[in-house]
């Protein structure tokens, strides 16, 4: 069951910004999701894992990439050649 | 370079985007019309996921299937509409509005690659590529009556793609027939040092509708619960056909299949969260200048730009990966996932290819999925291929209340062509 705390809580660690209304909603959304969800709660975790990823490494040289110009060209708000964010404190 | 022109009747609201002036190059698709996801990056095009949160953004680089395309000769003449960032099985998810069923138009064309399984269906391009995170190409194929093809995970290259969930997606092909959705293949699947997950796989096939001797499983528990009793019927006959053709068909079982949509929504939310995380209005889509902390702008321009079914998704996986709960379900979901791998492997010693209905039922009525999980549970057939990273194709097999069945076709990794084949020759059969 997810209280409407628990949304309040998780909607701000995740800064996607709810609305009272939808608090309520996606409590009442996501407990029923979760309870069906629950099903992999009756897994046992022994089971070994078979993991095929690995790590793909290259020599360090530069290659070519995107100008300062155009890694900015997207951005809304940008100060002498950077991007310009809100403020952190 | 040539040129050609494009203004499409896009009665179905197909395209998000259009290119009226088209250049294109020589190559074994010259000429040829192509509909790319809006999911996918393209140089000097606005690319939005659907989403309000990266309206106005262009790219500065194509995705590397862009540039095998353009350089194969291919037009690439729009970009299509799709549930935003992929996360939906009816392209109603979207900032642009819903695509319609070319069918149909009171019916879903599926998701979340609608709009380019629309536009192959209703003949406004030679053929498409779309995601598929979930079933997210096979669906639409399946609702729309056109051949979508979800790769071996890692033989086509996700640079550029932008990311759902990475374990899972794969970019692949939609076309109306076998032999376009193969030349279509041909120059999207290979190596690319930019993925790190990909394989040096290129798909150079001739088609071969000689399938004397194939060993088809069919598993029992994509024909149980929730699934209509006629698209079951129509899958099964499909199947009968192959056996005509010198196919053997026998029933099988993948036990697994109960944990699978939970593993799959479990892993893909919290992949998306983690993923989702760089939309924040700074780098691209709209930035307002605020006096206000980070995370309050953040959180403004996060619920200004992001449709509901994203926040929930970010909502979930947030919830799956927090402390206290991780282990009850991203650790659980991946033990899952190995069942399901595993399931495979026991069953592709018997069997060389997997046959199932695509989708539970018909495309539905626009509107008629008010509730999220039974939005979720469409999904329960196609979810276990993307969860094992083996190949899967949606063939039209007919049709149930004058719409489209698919034929869901699962093969080994790396055997796609073998599920070219199969799809290949119960398509000059059924024709």
């Amino acid at each position: 069951m997810v209280t409407t705390d628990d949304v309040r809580k998780i909607a701000n660690l995740a800064d996607i910004g709810l609305d009272d209304e939808e608090i309520s909603e996606f409590a009442k959304q996501c407990s029923g999701i979760l309870e069906y969800f629950a099903v992999l709660d009756t897994l046992d975790q022994d089971k070994p894992l078979v993991h095929e990823r690995y790590n793909i490494l290259r020599e360090d040289e530069v290659l070519p990439s995107l100008s300062q110009e155009e890694s900015l060209q997207n951005a809304g708000l940008k100060e002498k050649g950077y991007f310009k964010a809100p403020r952190v404190m | 370079m040539k040129k050609l022109s494009f203004h499409p009747d896009d009665s179905v609201n197909a395209f998000i985007t259009t290119i009226p002036e088209v250049s294109y190059g020589d190559g074994p698709l010259s000429g040829v019309t192509v509909a790319v996801k809006d999911n996918i990056s393209t140089r000097g095009i606005e690319t939005t996921c659907a989403s309000k949160i990266l309206k106005g953004y262009i790219p500065p680089f194509d995705a590397h299937v862009v540039t095998l395309l353009k350089d194969a000769g291919a037009a690439i003449v729009g970009k299509t509409n799709m549930d935003e960032f992929g996360m939906g099985s009816s392209t109603e998810n979207s900032a642009y509005g819903p695509t319609l069923n070319p069918l149909d138009h009171s019916r879903v064309p599926g998701g979340s690659s609608g709009g380019s399984a629309a536009a192959v269906a209703a003949g406004l391009v030679d053929c498409a590529i779309g995601s598929d995170t979930g079933g997210s190409i096979r669906c639409p194929a399946s609702f729309c009556g056109i051949v979508g093809l979800k790769p071996t995970y890692g033989r086509v290259s996700r640079y550029g793609l932008i990311a759902y969930a990475n374990s899972l997606e794969q970019v692949g092909p939609l076309a109306r027939d076998v032999s376009t959705l193969s030349r279509l293949y041909s120059v999207m699947a290979g190596y690319d040092p930019r993925d790190g997950t990909s394989v040096d796989r290129p798909y150079s096939h001739t088609l071969s509708a000689d399938i004397k001797g194939l060993r088809i499983g069919v598993p029992d528990d994509f024909f149980g619960e929730g699934v209509n009793t006629k698209v079951a019927e129509t899958v099964r006959k499909a199947v009968e056909t192959l056996e005509s053709l010198g196919a053997r068909a026998e029933p099988c079982s993948l036990p697994s299949m109960k944990y699978a949509l939970s593993a799959c929504y479990v892993i893909s939310t919290s992949e998306a969260s983690s993923n989702l995380a760089r939309f924040d209005g700074i780098r691209f889509g709209p930035a307002t200048d605020t006096p206000k902390s980070w995370h309050d702008a953040f959180s403004e321009q996060r619920k200004a730009g992001f449709g509901k079914e994203v926040r929930r998704r970010i909502m979930l996986g947030t919830f799956s990966l927090a402390a206290g709960y991780y282990g009850r379900y991203y650790q659980k979901a991946q033990t899952a996932r190995q069942m399901v791998r595993d399931d495979f492997d026991r069953l592709f010693k018997n069997y060389d290819v997997i046959a199932s209905p695509t989708m539970p039922d018909i495309a539905f009525k626009i509107g008629e999925m008010k509730d999220p999980l039974q939005m979720y549970l469409s999904d329960v057939l196609t979810v276990p291929a993307n969860l094992a990273g083996v190949p899967a194709l949606s063939v039209p097999c007919g049709r149930v209340e004058g719409m489209p069945v698919g034929l869901q076709l699962i093969g080994r990794r790396f055997e796609d062509e073998r599920l070219i084949d199969t799809a290949y020759a119960f398509e000059q059969e059924a024709v």
